[in-house]
């Protein structure tokens, strides 16, 4: 349960920093009145969209640290085979890659305010990520070929769960990206159309964050990544 | 020496106005209703409606250990489907979906000024995905081979084996995927519930003067957020076990002769994922409880609560620490005696702030002017009930003591008495004391005190006997309880005893439901404020509040929430939203 425990602490840094901007030795009973220096701790400056996402991350970001630790206690055990990954998976981790620049640079438009290059970036972005799901398939089928099924060694189970899960991830953010898209060519305000398409890139780029992990973690590296760490300490 | 500043010197409200949706049709308003009251509403009626089934169940469990024998429809099976289905509904589905969608819907949004949660339609998409999750538990009973009999912790491998009621058949699965799916809804309720205290806030509102009972759900509702992704990883792989034939957690086996399919997992997994969301979700239940108690107090005993500092960050402390404690629930599992230990110290240590609360509230309520009011009543059984309660958590909470006792009744009494009697007098005496707010009627004080005693003394009557059943060793779990050596003839006359109070308690429920019927038409009328209190929700220009809560303009708040008999202000209460600086402190004007 390692991964979790680091994971909850950086999250309780983040928890311990902004409560500490907060005021929380304020004594409320000795201040009364609408002070200057009590409408700094107000609400944050940032769209109230950008904070739900955020908190949202952080939820998916917790689910995935679960599966990582549950993958390290299940690795432990004496049945564990590791699969061997198909090349075509950094292929994949490239096309992802390729969906979060493409999301940048429409972002990037839309702060510009360049209607046409925002709606490029957004189609190449929801093409690139369906063609990252498609490519996820295609994955999975060739494993199932060769014979690394589902539930012939918990390695391969985990294998299909992870990347599932994070196939279904990038399945809702196609929504959100489909919603932002009709928006952009039916002529959404400009405003409103930056904050959805900053949205997507947020979600996005997360998104890429935690399939590296993942990767990381299916090919074994991780691993050995957190053996060195334990050496280090011992 | 009342000074108070004109309104009108005050500048308005630089919150910017968010867009209300405005509902068109009957359907919109009452039905798929954006409006977080109405939510609050749906939510609290599908809660308790399914509540009433745990209820049932509660009953039917205490006919066969009070009278073993007698009844032939409950055989070991059907005993072991009402305990998992009572479990899981009172603990989820029942006390944090009220507590949280219940009343986080109502409330956050009125206590801290806001017209609305700042997501409604995805709120209102989090109570209708809980409907489904809800029905979904409910379609098991009607499945072949009913509901599951695992026990609500479905510990694997035997949930999902054939001599488990329900493994091998429907029961299981359907109670995974409702898992799941409540985890979904709830996500999205929980995701306005935090942001809607971070960003909804009016303006004055800071943090250090959010009434405690926002404090409470706001960080039950981030602990949620982090710790019900566990549940869900837990469910989701057993899931696969059971439908797919992984070996997450499923070992290899040998059932009825022929070996399974599964191979080489660990139960001990499930264990590590299954409490890092069940610790928390103790907490989950408590924190809103800690925080309307004290709001409760506070206003019927007309005093400023104390140490208002330390019980919102005793509230964090809670929150922070509940998250490394879970593998106290697995001493009996067998672990690295330096885990037990220190999992036993952390166990211990939240004993510290939690303490805290408990000294706060009782030195709230010295001199104070206390009005044994039923919401009064309810808040101090909750007192008693928690420092009992939380007594026996401090033996159980060391793994010497745990380990004779952890398959004992006496476990049993103790997280009946911490988490279920505790929180559901905090939630009765919520309901009495913000009923008035939702229908603009009291609750008849009548009906009212006979629920208070009979649920209170009763409550007692039931729980206080079964500690003493489990410290003479009667185990848990057993559906049969008759040819043992422990089993005493007093021990059975006090089970007969237990189980004859817990039907009268039951039956104070139903006067208590009757009362919530009638008294939307007959109570008698409340007005906007019957209990005198300083909230924003006591505040609403309309009672019960209109849609956009707060009229044209947003109230602005200049104190904190308990400015309770301040000496210099004419009345014993004075409202956040009152400008003027009264009693001691310096005044603090907008220049």
């Amino acid at each position: 349960m390692s991964v979790i425990i680091v994971f909850l602490l950086v999250i309780a840094g983040f928890a311990g920093w902004w409560l500490s901007h907060q005021g929380l030795t304020a004594k409320p009973w000795l201040e009364q009145g609408l002070a200057g220096d009590l409408v700094g701790l107000d609400r944050s400056a940032l769209p109230t969209a950008k904070i739900g996402l955020g908190v949202f991350l952080a939820v998916v970001g917790c689910l995935f640290s679960l599966f990582t630790s549950a993958y390290f206690m299940r690795m432990g055990l004496p049945d564990w085979r590791p699969l061997p990954l198909p090349r075509l998976l950094w292929l994949n981790t490239g096309v992802l890659a390729l969906s979060s620049v493409a999301l940048q640079c429409a972002v990037i438009a839309a702060r510009r305010g360049q209607l046409d290059m925002v709606r490029l970036g957004l189609a190449t972005a929801g093409l690139t990520a369906l063609a990252f799901v498609a490519g996820q398939l295609i994955a999975w089928r060739q494993l199932t070929e060769d014979g690394y099924l589902l539930a012939s060694n918990p390695a391969n189970s985990f294998f299909y769960l992870i990347t599932g899960m994070h196939g279904l991830h990038i399945l809702g953010g196609l929504v959100g990206l489909g919603r932002t898209s009709i928006g952009a060519w039916n002529g959404a305000r400009p405003e409103r159309l930056r904050l959805s398409v900053e949205l997507c890139a947020m979600y996005w780029h997360f998104l890429l964050f935690v399939w590296l992990a993942i990767f990381a973690l299916l090919a074994g590296w991780a691993a050995t990544f957190i053996d060195i760490c334990r050496q280090l300490l011992t | 020496m009342v000074d108070v500043t004109p309104a009108d010197a005050v500048p308005p409200a630089e919150v910017g106005e968010v867009e209300l949706y405005h509902p068109h049709s009957w359907w919109t308003k009452y039905v798929f209703s954006q409006d977080a009251k109405v939510i609050a509403v749906q939510y609290s009626a599908t809660a308790t409606a399914i509540g009433l089934v745990a209820l049932v169940l509660s009953w039917l469990m205490r006919l066969q250990l009070g009278f073993p024998g007698t009844f032939d429809f409950i055989t070991p099976q059907a005993y072991y489907q009402f305990i998992t289905v009572h479990g899981m509904i009172m603990v989820i589905y029942l006390l944090t979906a009220l507590f949280l969608g219940g009343f986080g819907n109502y409330l956050i949004p009125l206590m801290v000024g806001a017209r609305d949660m700042v997501f409604p339609y995805v709120n209102m998409l989090s109570y209708w995905v809980y409907l489904l999750a809800v029905l979904v538990l409910v379609s098991s009973f009607f499945a072949p081979g009913g509901p599951t009999g695992a026990g609500w912790t479905l510990y694997p491998p035997q949930a999902i084996m054939s001599g488990t009621p329900g493994g091998q058949d429907w029961g299981i699965i359907l109670m995974l995927s409702s898992l799941i799916l409540f985890i979904i809804g709830f996500t999205m309720g929980g995701l306005n519930y935090v942001v809607t205290v971070l960003q909804g806030r009016t303006r004055g509102m800071t943090l250090m003067r959010l009434p405690l009972t926002v404090w409470g759900i706001f960080t039950a509702t981030v602990m949620a957020l982090l710790a019900f992704p566990a549940l869900f990883v837990a469910c989701v792989m057993m899931l696969l076990d059971r439908l797919l034939g992984t070996s997450f957690f499923m070992p290899a086996l040998v059932e009825m002769g022929e070996q399974s399919q599964h191979n080489g997992g660990s139960p001990i997994l499930f264990q590590h994922l299954f409490w890092f969301f069940g610790h928390p979700e103790v907490y989950i239940v408590a924190l809103p409880a800690f925080g309307i108690v004290s709001d409760l107090i506070s206003t019927h005993a007309r005093k400023n609560i104390f140490g208002y500092r330390m019980m919102v960050w005793a509230i964090i402390a809670i929150g922070a620490l509940s998250f490394v404690v879970w593998a106290h629930h697995m001493y009996v599992s067998g672990m690295n005696p330096y885990f037990g230990f220190f999992f036993a110290t952390t166990t211990l240590i939240i004993a510290v702030p939690t303490a805290i609360k408990v000294y706060n509230w009782v030195l709230t309520l010295w001199r104070g002017d206390i009005h044994l009011t039923i919401p009064m009543l309810f808040a101090l059984a909750f007192i008693v009930t928690f420092i009992n309660g939380g007594l026996t958590g401090l033996f159980l909470g060391n793994v010497v003591v745990d380990v004779p006792l952890s398959d004992t009744m006496f476990v049993v009494a103790h997280f009946h008495m911490v988490m279920g009697v505790a929180p559901i007098l905090v939630i009765f005496g919520a309901i009495y004391h913000w009923y008035p707010k939702v229908t603009g009627r009291m609750l008849d004080e009548t009906l009212g005190r006979f629920h208070f005693w009979v649920t209170f003394l009763g409550a007692y009557l039931i729980f206080f006997p079964m500690h003493y059943l489990g410290l003479m060793g009667v185990p848990r779990r057993y559906a049969e309880l008759t040819d043992m050596n422990i089993m005493t003839e007093s021990a059975h006359h006090l089970n007969s005893f237990i189980s004859i109070m817990a039907f009268i308690v039951g039956f104070a429920q139903m006067v208590f439901l009757f009362n919530l019927i009638w008294s939307i038409r007959h109570g008698r009328e409340a007005g906007g404020n019957p209990w005198r209190a300083t909230t924003l929700e006591w505040q609403t220009p309309q009672t019960p509040p209109a849609h956009g809560n707060f009229g044209k303009e947003l109230p602005i708040v200049y104190r904190w929430a308990y400015d309770y008999s301040v000496p210099g202000a004419k009345e014993d209460f004075i409202p956040q939203n009152v400008p003027g600086s009264f009693g001691l402190g310096p005044s603090r004007e907008p220049a």
